[in-house]
């Protein structure tokens, strides 16, 4: 190819999005002028077809090699654009960007100065463009495996989904079973079909086929390695169970001394369970685990005499010397599906949660209407004899959420739907209970959610709009302090029971997640995806995917979708075997290089690696890019003290000129 | 008026509420006066309003306690419209004689009681009083609240301080006679520009000292400096956390059992609105002998006393039972035979319901300071 430069500018219109602003024929104009421009066009959608067919028919007929366009962020279009030019037959990385839209026309007011910027930046992109080399992409296999991080039901039907697409998949659940919180509800609003019901055949559907590897009371403890190629260590943690012998008889947890004396988590506090336990009944896979912060023989060596669960087991599977297991694969794709955890309740002292037993959460309530609860599915207050059926009834909604005094600003979706539910259940259980619900705004957005608050109001739930500010005792009663704002009377409401309906919020251990994947928070804290609109189950990181509540509070149809979705994503990859590898990737001049390993310290995905190599006689340590590794960020070659660092199509001396242009802005 | 009346709206964010009731819902006087702040916050946003919600005599019901500004979820502060509002009256001249004798006398003598500036360290005689001198390092500089300098009730509350860091050895100076009225309450009866003066008179006041730490006395003094005064250049602590530290360090031996039923009353400007709970129970569990029991409404569902918000120059229309009195009931419902503060207003405000309700008999009210002063 002919090494003298012969560029085209195009300044895009974008409707008017630029062109009410900046003034495009100037700025064409302008361009037209520039150093080694043989063309300057300007239209209204340079990413229309006619826009691209402009560029191609001017390749070909004024033989241009090298291309700006002045349109959006290359976050938009640098893929389309760069794929113009290779059907034109151009190395695709002879390609410039002049950002003028997000960094002028919608950041400025229209007039001169903002049209002076535009013709800044694309004289900006002129100078670097004369300067650029060709890049060649190239491609790597994918391995034909996905890791799926969370059995709740995202992980569960994504997990279903790739498998029954024929590809394999590792299932990694942290605690002994799957199921997640959806096995902890009773009923599904708003068709009230039992959550167990339709949950507990899935969850037996992925211990049972023959592509999931199913890994339950397990955490990932290291991933490497790029998108197509993830290496994956896992942590199997000892149950102290041979899983092979067990048949989950349960014998073992009836006569355990701990029996009925530890919270359950599964209850969330409302039960008890042993030391050695099955989450619920209908647990997957139907193995006992001894809880090794609690086991009087793991914790003190002695348990009586002998141990009596291993006294109780006729099947011989209790293995107190058991021991943790790491097992390593390789997968293609991730997806994490990792949930969400139940606000805190004790975030609001206001609202004496931890003062008083008839101020319960949401979730808790739904663990005492179950049928599978500890209380078989009766609506009570305290155990044993003091126990009492409550009549008065409040629900508080928007607990933890849109509540900037404990940051979460955000709505949490599934509040209003759950509460009415739940409201519907007491009504039905406890006859002639009055029933209540404090609110303010009910957001029945969903499909048949609306009818379902029309449902409940009419079954007699008071709705009273107002949202509660305290919450004490007086006498055996209740107290409820708050407004009813639309008569604007304060009130004192005593009542038997309050119900509070918490928000969802990240899983405090999403720290973990994040830093093993290097996944983004959004301003929520719940994982970030890619594009709020366009990429909702993508992340910044290729091959890494999203589904359920770990990216943002959902109901359960919504997470189904998001699932699916990141099924769909993950088996794009898997399906078409290859993936494209970053070209605009970083290399090092060994020749200069100190080996001072500053970048090895600041490259986020560990791309870079000190080598020995023999210079003059001389045994000196050096950086080196993997480059399958490199995302082509730039750390390091912004970072190196001695300039040996470079990152193709941002090497220093391609961007001073570029910015020296800038720099002359004004 | 105009420009000002328009800003109301942007100072006060009353866009930024969506009306969920929260602040009405937890505002303690609600039970025994028509105050609804809700409704203020709505109303405010009709600029033509203004000057008709600042004549409505609930505005004066209002005790700062802060409640709602705490509870609100979208972070406003509904009580401040309520001074907003009282800053129209203020600026147009329409006050009680009281509410203007008492800002006239902050403006005069530095103190809101009427009381010459040249009296104000008179509670010091007879005792060993160190006093901090402008540019000389102190550890503590001791804050003393105008109300306990000058009101004979209170005054022991200073007295015994001193007496208890002397015995601690404590690195500490008082002011003196140029110590001058924090104006909390010059903010909350809603004189804006006297409370401005005032912030910038006292700060340059209190950096003239070279203290670590300002310790001050009342939690009224204590929030209005953390949260107020942002240019000064020491830590602004309140006794209590002192106390607890000196006793921590074993600096201090309570020798004296004291075999009584202690419940402490949270204030608000110390509680709810600075989250210091712990340490006034530590101090108090310290005491030899003596049992703490706790309110059902105690730590950040503290009933209010009444006392702040300007209520000691406006009395309330409401015959209803006062909240003090609702709260002396409560401490003697739990077999309590002292009612514990830490807070000059709290303390008046309760001993008065404790008398009106005749219980002195069964029961003491007093601060934390008093308490242990006797003890050690």
């Amino acid at each position: 190819m002919n090494n003298k430069p012969k560029i085209g500018v195009y300044v895009c219109h974008c409707g008017i999005n630029i062109a009410k602003t900046v003034d495009v024929n100037t700025v064409t104009e302008f361009a037209s002028h520039l150093p080694n421009v043989k063309v300057a066009r300007n239209y209204s959608y340079m990413c229309s077809d006619p826009g691209q067919l402009l560029i191609r028919e001017d390749i070909k007929n004024e033989g241009l090699n090298r291309v700006v366009v002045a349109s959006c962020s290359p976050r938009m279009h640098e893929l389309t654009f760069r794929k113009t030019l290779a059907e034109a037959g151009l190395n695709p990385y002879y390609l410039e960007m002049a950002n003028i839209r997000e960094q002028c026309s919608w950041v400025h007011e229209e007039g001169e100065r903002a049209t002076g910027k535009a013709k800044k930046l694309v004289a900006a992109a002129v100078s670097k463009v004369r300067l650029l080399e060709p890049l060649q992409e190239k491609e790597v296999d994918v391995e034909p495996a996905t890791l799926i991080i969370g059995g709740g039901i995202a992980g569960i039907q994504a997990a279903l989904d790739i498998a029954n697409a024929g590809f394999k998949v590792y299932l990694v659940e942290k605690t002994p079973s799957v199921g997640g919180r959806m096995s902890q509800l009773d009923k599904t609003f708003p068709t009230l079909d039992c959550s167990a019901c339709i949950l507990t055949p899935k969850m037996v559907d992925v211990a049972s086929h023959p592509n999931i590897e199913l890994f339950t009371y397990s955490q990932v403890e290291e991933v490497s390695g790029f998108v197509g190629n993830f290496q994956v260590k896992v942590r199997k943690k000892a149950r102290y169970v041979d899983v092979d012998k067990c048949t989950g008889c349960g014998a073992c947890a009836q006569e355990c001394r701990l029996s009925g004396r530890i919270p359950s988590e599964f209850d969330v506090g409302m039960g008890k369970r042993a030391a050695i336990y099955l989450p619920f009944p209908q647990a997957v896979p139907a193995k006992y685990t001894i809880d090794s912060q609690r086991c009087l023989f793991l914790t003190r060596g002695k348990c009586g005499k002998s141990p009596k669960c291993v006294d109780a087991c006729a099947a011989g599977a209790i293995n107190f010397e058991q021991k943790d297991e790491i097992a390593e694969f390789k997968v293609g794709a991730i997806i994490v599906a990792t949930g969400f955890d139940v606000f805190d309740a004790s975030r609001k002292p206001e609202y004496g949660y931890n003062d008083y037993v008839n101020v319960i959460t949401s979730l808790e309530l739904e663990r005492l209407v179950s049928a599978s609860g500890p209380t078989g599915g009766s609506v009570m207050i305290g155990t044993g004899e003091d126990a009492s059926v409550p009549r008065e009834i409040a629900f508080i909604k928007c607990v933890g959420s849109r509540d900037k005094s404990v940051g979460n600003e955000y709505c949490s979706r599934v509040c209003c739907m759950y509460t009415a539910k739940l409201a519907h259940l007491v009504e039905e259980k406890i006859p002639g209970a009055n029933v209540r619900v404090y609110y303010m705004d009910v957001r029945a957005f969903g499909k048949g959610f609306e009818e379902f608050y029309d449902r409940v109001r009419r079954e007699g739930i008071r709705y009273i709009r107002g949202n509660p500010s305290e919450i004490f005792k007086r006498g055996d009663k209740l107290v409820i302090k708050v407004e009813n704002t639309l008569t604007s009377t304060p009130m004192e409401d005593e009542v038997d029971l309050v119900v509070l309906g918490v928000g969802l919020e990240p899983r405090k251990d999403a720290r973990e997640i994040i830093d093993l994947l290097r996944l983004s928070q959004s301003a929520d804290r719940f994982f970030l995806e890619a594009h709020p609109k366009l990429a909702p189950v993508d992340t910044a990181t290729d091959g890494v995917f999203l589904a359920g509540c770990a990216q943002g509070p959902k109901d359960i149809p919504d997470t189904v979708a998001q699932a699916k979705g990141a099924a769909s994503s993950a088996l794009v990859l898997l399906s078409s075997g290859r993936v494209k590898v970053q070209a605009q990737i970083s290399f090092v001049n060994e020749a200069t290089c100190r080996g001072c390993g500053f970048c090895v310290e600041i490259c986020p995905y560990g791309a870079i690696e000190l080598v020995t190599v023999n210079r003059m006689g001389h045994q000196v340590s050096v950086a080196r890019v993997n480059e399958a590794l490199c995302k082509g960020c730039g750390a390091c070659a912004a970072g190196c003290l001695s300039g040996s660092v470079q990152q193709k199509s941002f090497m220093d001396r391609q961007i001073l000129p570029q910015i020296a242009v800038l720099g002359g802005m004004r | 008026m105009n420009t000002e009346m328009q800003g109301f709206i942007q100072k006060y964010d009353l866009l930024g509420c969506i009306q969920c009731g929260r602040c009405t819902g937890g505002c303690p006087v609600t039970v025994r006066t028509n105050l609804n702040v809700r409704r203020f916050v709505y109303d405010a946003i009709d600029q033509s309003m203004l000057d008709n919600l600042a004549k409505l005599p609930e505005i004066w019901d209002c005790t700062a306690c802060n409640t709602c500004a705490v509870r609100c979820p979208k972070g406003l502060k509904p009580v401040e419209v309520l001074i907003g509002l009282r800053n129209i009256l203020v600026e147009s001249g329409v006050i009680q004689p009281t509410v203007r004798d008492a800002l006239e006398s902050v403006f005069r003598e530095g103190n809101p009681w009427d009381k010459p500036r040249a009296i104000r360290s008179d509670w010091m005689q007879g005792l060993e009083v160190k006093i901090a001198e402008p540019g000389k390092k102190v550890e503590n500089l001791i804050f003393v609240c105008c109300t306990i300098a000058y009101d004979p009730k209170v005054q022991v509350i200073a007295k015994n301080l001193v007496k208890v860091l002397n015995k601690a050895g404590v690195d500490y100076g008082f002011i003196g006679d140029s110590e001058t009225c924090c104006s909390s309450e010059v903010h909350n009866l809603g004189e804006e520009g006297l409370f401005e003066m005032m912030v910038e008179d006292n700060t340059e006041l209190l950096n003239s000292y070279d203290a670590a730490r300002i310790v001050t006395i009342s939690p009224h003094c204590y929030s209005t400096y953390k949260s107020q005064y942002p240019n000064l250049k020491a830590k602004v602590i309140h006794y209590t956390h002192l106390l607890k530290e000196i006793l921590e360090e074993n600096k201090l031996e309570i020798t004296r059992e004291f075999p009584q039923k202690i419940v402490f009353h949270d204030p608000c400007f110390l509680g709810k609105q600075n989250n210091v709970f712990d340490e006034p129970r530590y101090i108090l569990g310290r005491i030899p002998g003596a049992e703490l029991v706790e309110f059902e409404r105690k730590r950040e569902r503290s009933l209010c006393c009444e006392g702040g918000g300007g209520k000691m120059w406006v009395e309330s229309e409401s015959r209803k039972e006062r909240l003090a009195e609702t709260r002396v009931n409560n401490a003697r419902e739990l077999g309590a035979t002292l009612l514990a503060v830490a807070c000059p207003f709290c303390i008046l405000t309760l001993d008065d319901a404790l008398k009106a309700k005749g219980f002195e008999e069964e029961m003491r009210v007093a601060e934390i300071l008093e308490i242990i002063g006797e003890l050690v």
